[in-house]
């Protein structure tokens, strides 16, 4: 796996929304391809006008891996569902408090061989979220295991939450 | 159809449980078909796979990880796996094995001997 990093820029961004989806969600496949497009949405519109250009491309993947974010008082963990990858085929970058996991499916086809019936994606990914609140760059680790990746992020010390004295 | 694409829906009605039908892909190679089927956080223990009146059923039962904290966005689901197809007379049932590696399933599925195309000698 691979580690890229930036520093987050000074300015605090106003907090992302996140939306949350009910732990029951819909068992219609159709609405869950919308949920998706509306993260890509979303986080489309939380970037700077410009900066978005070039990334329209991603604005319809065809492969967006499921999500789910947890938080407790220091720590964020990232669950993935990437089945099927090779770990050094995923990579995970951070910047500007948006963790996106990325990652290349190869198309392995043999010759004499004929798919029948293709439903797996193949090809490229990519999933971002933004994070509620900052988190430190330094701390990030992360586990592959039976198709799930698992990305643990260390809150930034300012985000965690303080008890305060009264003198 | 001459192959194993055929899939059966009707008994997915009748199943008290609910689950997640996850994609599949299948290819013909050589002298049989593969039949790959992703189940993202099953164990190989959480694997059951049956043949019943040319019914291939393979079912994934998870062993999600357990995450310290509060979920605040979710988009996975709980519910277990389950496709099943309805395999072709040409498939050697005895002879299907079966693989998971990442959450990955792969099924071999091979063409009995008497299906596979053979030269005969002219005596």
């Amino acid at each position: 796996m691979n580690f890229k990093f930036s520093k987050r820029k000074d300015i605090t961004k106003t907090m992302n929304l996140i939306r949350y989806q009910a732990p029951n969600s819909t068992p219609w496949p159709a609405l869950d391809r919308w949920s998706n497009l509306r993260d890509e949405l979303n986080s489309f519109f939380d970037m700077p006008f410009w900066s978005g250009v070039g990334r329209t491309g991603q604005l319809f993947t065809g492969w967006s891996p499921a999500l789910d974010l947890y938080e407790s008082g220091d720590h964020f963990v990232a669950v993935v569902e990437v089945p099927g990858m090779r770990k050094e085929d995923i990579d995970i970058s951070l910047h500007d408090g948006t963790l996106t996991v990325s990652g290349e499916r190869k198309r392995e086809s043999n010759n004499g061989e004929t798919a029948q019936r293709t439903e797996r994606y193949v090809g490229t990914f990519r999933r971002s979220i933004s994070l509620p609140t900052r988190v430190d760059a330094s701390k990030v680790s992360a586990t592959y295991q039976d198709g799930i990746l698992k990305v643990t992020l260390a809150k930034a010390d300012e985000a965690k939450p303080k008890q305060i004295q009264v003198n | 159809m001459n192959t194993l694409t055929r899939e059966t829906r009707e008994s997915d009605r009748s199943q008290a449980e609910q689950f997640i039908t996850p994609p599949a892909s299948v290819t013909e190679i050589g002298d049989g078909y593969r039949l790959e089927i992703e189940m993202p956080g099953v164990k190989k223990d959480g694997l059951e796979i049956s043949v019943e009146n040319n019914e291939l059923t393979i079912i994934g039962r998870r062993s999600l990880p357990t995450v310290e904290g509060t979920l605040i966005h979710r988009e996975s689901r709980s519910e277990n796996f389950r496709r099943a197809f309805e395999i072709d007379p040409s498939i050697d049932a005895d002879k299907i094995s079966a693989k998971i590696d990442q959450g990955l399933v792969t099924l071999t599925l091979p063409k009995a001997e008497h299906v596979k195309p053979r030269k005969i000698t002219v005596s």
